[in-house]
């Protein structure tokens, strides 16, 4: 039996349970990707509860009010920044689509098996 | 549905002496998944439904050319709709990330935990464990409702990682609605003895697959003056199950690591003899022997009594013996089916009992109704709610 300091918690914590594992979608990899996204929308609630948390305590402090944070508005040096923010973060999380369209201007990319055998 | 109070924050979970403690993080993990589960059993699993009526049922029932015949074949037309695909995937996704969160929360403090419960067990007689068991293929074949390990996986020496885990998410799976220390359906056992038969006081109490002892500390507490016995396989369960016990007071119950195929009692031992959600967990062969053993141990004059998801049954429609069987077929549950298409009357009576002596009856679990939601049959999450079908018979 294993010491309590030897034990991998992380990979323990996420470990499968015995017995094979159902996929309902049409293909497989939609199984997936919604499992990964599921628990990224879990992780996102944590994130999105902790600041919640912090306001409140904020608030409690008196240091600010969660009104005035409501009712924040951004000047418009800040409105810029913030937009750019916002525009860099959607292409982050888009950016698997940005690349498949770059095809359309690109052509057809190069094969790497391809290049392999050019180079060989 | 929409103006549905959500369920309660898992921070009112009942914390005893061997509750893994949570963090900020943790307590929004678990509320997000409780608050998953009310989604797709709310919102989600009405359309479900829908789509069998409206698209699966009409279409498949064409191109048969009679009507669906059983469960099975409603599974396979189900199978291909989309909306049933999702609604699938999602349960056992939220379920396995519910298994991730507990076990990341217990393992993080694993050694603090082993030596709390260390200290309130304390070697105590009424903890008997028996490494010499061997884990029967109902316990083991496969990790029973998806949780990693099963019941009786031990990581370190005195573990208790899969019991604390348990504990922890049964909150989140029910949406709070076993109650503050999750014994709902043991609560309700009490209750309905206390009230019914207010006369009736065992002396001796057997409780089968008590896993962490939830459900048989209300009936330690109804009956403080009995001897009760508690069994399961699971060591890491009982081990926590006793130092739970113990930590709320409770000093009156054997934790017995054994096999209730043959537990060795003398004939009429017991008064009362219980079980909650176990006998999904069993088998064709287990299930007869032990009912044939629970008449063998049962006092003439005592009572057993048994708290169960519904059986199927004729009068039940395809769609929902198709829905509620999901577990047989998505959380490991392999004997669930076969179990909740039995006659339980007819195998009660096998074992010996008296037909006239026999009975059934809907529970729905007892709890704190200031916090926590009265069980419904609306928009209920099958095979999750707190309302139970309770069978078993006098001797």
């Amino acid at each position: 039996m294993s010491k309590i300091s030897d034990l991998d918690i992380i990979d323990l914590a996420g470990t499968r349970a015995k017995g094979a594992r159902p996929y309902y979608f049409n293909d497989p990899d939609s199984d997936r990707l919604l499992s990964i996204v599921m628990a990224v929308a879990m992780e996102h609630a944590v994130t999105r509860q902790r600041l919640d948390a912090l306001e409140r305590l904020i608030e409690a402090k008196g240091l600010l009010s969660r009104q005035e944070l409501d009712d924040y508005v951004p000047d418009r040096a800040a409105e810029g920044e913030r937009g750019v923010w916002t525009q860099e973060y959607i292409a982050r999380i888009l950016r698997f689509v940005q690349q498949e369209t770059e095809t359309l201007r690109d052509g057809v990319d190069v094969d790497i098996h391809a290049v392999q055998d050019e180079l060989r | 549905m929409s103006k549905q109070a959500p369920p309660p924050s898992w921070r009112h979970v009942g914390r005893h002496g061997v509750f893994p403690q949570g963090k900020l993080d943790d307590a929004s993990r678990f509320d997000f998944l409780a608050n998953m589960n009310r989604h797709l059993a709310t919102r989600l699993s009405p359309k479900v439904r829908e789509s069998f009526e409206k698209r699966v049922a009409p279409r498949t029932e064409q191109a048969l050319g009679r009507p669906l015949k059983d469960r099975g074949e409603v599974r396979e037309a189900m199978a291909r709709e989309p909306i049933y695909q999702m609604w699938s995937a999602l349960r056992r996704t939220t379920m396995e990330m519910r298994q991730q969160a507990g076990r990341a929360m217990v393992l993080r403090q694993l050694e603090p935990l082993i030596e709390k419960a260390r200290a309130l067990n304390d070697a105590a007689v009424t903890l008997q464990l028996d490494p010499t068991l061997e884990i029967p293929r109902t316990a083991c074949a496969v990790d029973i409702h998806c949780m990693p390990g099963g019941y009786h996986t031990e990581l370190v020496e005195d573990d208790i990682t899969n019991g604390a885990n348990y504990d922890a998410g049964i909150f989140a799976t029910t949406g709070g609605m076993l109650g503050r220390w999750n014994d709902g359906g043991g609560q309700a056992l009490a209750q309905w003895l206390k009230q019914k038969y207010p006369a009736f006081k065992p002396r001796r109490i057997l409780d089968l697959g008590c896993t962490i002892g939830h459900n048989v500390v209300p009936l330690a507490q109804a009956f403080p003056e009995a001897e009760v016995i508690a069994i399961d396989v699971g060591a890491p369960m009982l081990r926590y199950a006793h130092a739970r016990a113990r930590s709320l007071g409770v000093e009156n119950i054997t934790f017995r690591q054994a096999n209730a195929d043959d537990l060795g009692y003398p004939d009429g031992h017991f008064d009362l003899i219980s079980s909650a959600m176990f006998w999904h967990e069993s088998s064709a062969r287990s299930m007869p022997l032990q009912l044939r053993e629970i008449y063998r141990m049962l006092a003439v004059g005592g009572l057993t009594a048994h708290l169960e998801q519904p059986q199927y049954g004729e009068d039940m429609s395809l769609y929902e013996q198709f829905i509620r069987d999901w577990d047989t077929w998505n959380n490991n549950e392999p004997f669930w089916g076969v179990m909740h298409d039995y006659d339980v009357r007819q195998m009660v009576l096998d074992a010996g009992f008296a037909a006239d002596k026999y009975f059934e009856t809907t529970v729905a679990g007892v709890v704190d109704r200031e916090v926590f939601p009265v069980a419904e049959s609306n928009g209920e999450d099958y095979g999750r709610a707190a309302l139970w079908t309770m069978f078993g018979a006098w001797k």
